[in-house]
């Protein structure tokens, strides 16, 4: 029987996971203010919240998984939150691009956009997250009804397919990186369509509900 | 039953037989390259830029003097920290943080360099006499990366020229082609391979002549350390940093173009020529900016590259009439 904590006990692990996700945030706070970001500051910020934000997103994708496999249900209430935190590193990141690349001159920022590959699978990746955390709460939950706002939320299977091309596409030669991303975010969507694939096959049994 | 007793140890010499304190080292140098298999990779860089590099202070490596060139930039040094930290040399990692951790494995001495191909006097030249060959001088020049980011280092040496007069290239030579040392027991990044190896660059005969190439063996009054080459490397200032070549032992002399490691791993990125073009593009990113390491931080805009690295008026002659879009 799979562990099941009391309300108390999720807000407490909520808690937890809120201040572990955001620890990276701070330190990069720390290390621009106190010059511990290495000899080039900018790249470092800009490569770890992208780094940051695609880990948010395999994050976020593993938590159904988890609770099918190891049949952890509460899990899936750590969901919204950490979707939230890809869309806050998502945003950090993009804010560095138009910041530190482009001095937020948004002309040459756009034609960037188009004219780069790596960058326009990067930004649209970014702006499908945008209505994704802007619809997160539960008013909009209500607003757009369940299943208006569950279509409009399969849109995150995207970003992380998305992000990982951007980041396959940024590297020079050493793709050992994207790479390992690429097999999570592989194994984390195969297991969905294995799912899918398996409870649609007719006359097998529906799946157990645990 | 009769089991045999295998007798093989007896024919292992004494001197065969690896001594402790090296088969130790061995293992420990095995566990490190296995960690940099991995470990080199899913970190984030500020953790990766924390952990790394025992950095080199100034002042601990020999002295190198040379006098000052009128060759030389004004532009404001880059921290010697920066210079020594921050590198991008693949045979000891991928990470610009790793050759700072692992390059003073490389062995730097005894060091020759072989001279082959299109030339008079071939055979190989000991770095001690390479070392004398000319006299030193300092030389302060801007270095560009690929990557979009640049330094300004006071390197030693002296102009790549009075080798080439030495060694007398034939006729036939038109293309100089540099190799780099390959140590697969200390260079631990020529596990992977990101790169052909040995890392191979070249230059056209008139560029390889041109005064501003440096053969360089020192940066900052010292000789140089193992992530900026040791002990000897080549400096072109109007190129992207990775033609300037490190650890150099072979130089030949040859008829046709040379295949270069960047050009062979991508030949629509890299060109043969990769001189500093403001307005040519890499096909993935802008080369019309840079950050200066060092200065351009958080409040400042990238400046703006400078056509051949603000080095034209020496070196634009070179291209006269070439279409440098076609030949980047």
């Amino acid at each position: 029987m799979a562990w099941l904590p009391g309300s108390r006990q999720i807000s407490a692990i909520k808690a937890a996971v809120f201040a572990f996700a955001l620890l990276p945030f701070l330190r990069l706070a720390w290390g621009a203010f106190s010059g511990g970001l290495g000899t080039n500051p900018i790249e470092t910020l800009t490569r770890d919240t992208g780094w940051w934000c695609l880990f948010m997103l395999l994050a976020t994708l593993a938590l159904t998984p988890l609770r099918k496999l190891a049949g952890l249900h509460w899990v899936l209430r750590m969901r919204r939150m950490l979707g939230l935190y890809a869309f806050f590193y998502g945003a950090l990141h993009f804010t560095t691009f138009i910041w530190f690349d482009h001095w937020f001159d948004l002309m040459e920022m756009f034609k960037d956009v188009i004219k780069r590959p790596f960058i326009t699978v990067g930004f649209i990746a970014f702006i499908i997250m945008l209505p994704l955390a802007l619809t997160s709460t539960n008013a909009m939950v209500r607003r757009l009804g369940g299943r208006n706002w569950q279509r409009l939320h399969r849109l995150v299977y995207l970003v992380p397919v998305l992000g990982v091309l951007h980041y396959w596409w940024l590297v020079k030669a050493d793709v050992r990186e994207p790479l390992i991303f690429g097999a999570l975010l592989a194994l984390l969507l195969g297991l969905r369509l294995w799912w899918r694939l398996r409870d649609r096959r007719p006359g097998l049994a529906q799946p157990s509900v645990r | 039953m009769l089991i045999k007793k295998p007798t093989y140890h007896d024919d292992i010499l004494p001197s065969e037989i690896t001594p402790r304190d090296l088969y130790r080292r061995r293992r420990e140098f095995l566990k490190q390259a296995a960690a940099l298999g991995l470990a080199g990779t899913m970190l984030p860089q500020s953790v990766r830029a924390q952990t790394a590099a025992p950095v080199i202070e100034q002042g601990k490596l020999a002295k190198l003097a040379g006098r000052a060139s009128p060759l030389s930039a004004k532009d404001k040094l880059t921290p010697h920290k920066d210079v020594v930290t921050y590198n991008n040399y693949y045979e000891f990692g991928t990470d610009k943080h790793q050759p700072a951790q692992y390059a003073h494995r490389l062995r730097s001495r005894p060091w020759s360099v072989a001279i082959e191909g299109e030339v008079k006097n071939k055979g190989p030249i000991d770095i001690e006499d390479l070392l004398k060959l000319a006299p030193m001088e300092e030389r302060i020049y801007r270095m560009r990366c690929v990557e979009g980011w640049s330094m300004v280092i006071p390197w030693v040496g002296y102009s790549f020229a009075e080798l080439v007069k030495r060694v007398q290239p034939t006729a036939r030579a038109k293309y100089v082609a540099f190799t780099t040392a390959l140590q697969p027991d200390t260079m631990i990044g020529l596990r992977l391979p990101v790169l052909e190896w040995p890392y191979v660059e070249g230059l056209r005969m008139d560029e390889a002549m041109h005064p501003l190439t440096l053969l360089c063996f020192g940066l900052y009054g010292e000789v140089l350390p193992g992530q900026n080459g040791a002990p000897v490397r080549l400096v072109v200032p109007w190129k992207y940093g990775f033609k300037s070549i490190k650890s150099i032992d072979k130089i030949t002399f040859m008829e046709s173009m040379p295949k270069t490691s960047w050009n062979v791993s991508a030949a629509h990125e890299y060109g043969f020529y990769s001189n500093v073009n403001p307005a040519v593009d890499h096909p993935r990113w802008s080369q019309a900016t840079e950050r200066r390491i060092g200065e351009d931080g958080f409040f400042t805009p990238k400046r703006k590259t400078l056509m051949f690295n603000g080095y034209a008026e020496q070196v634009a002659g070179l291209y006269k009439g070439m279409d440098l879009k076609k030949f980047y």
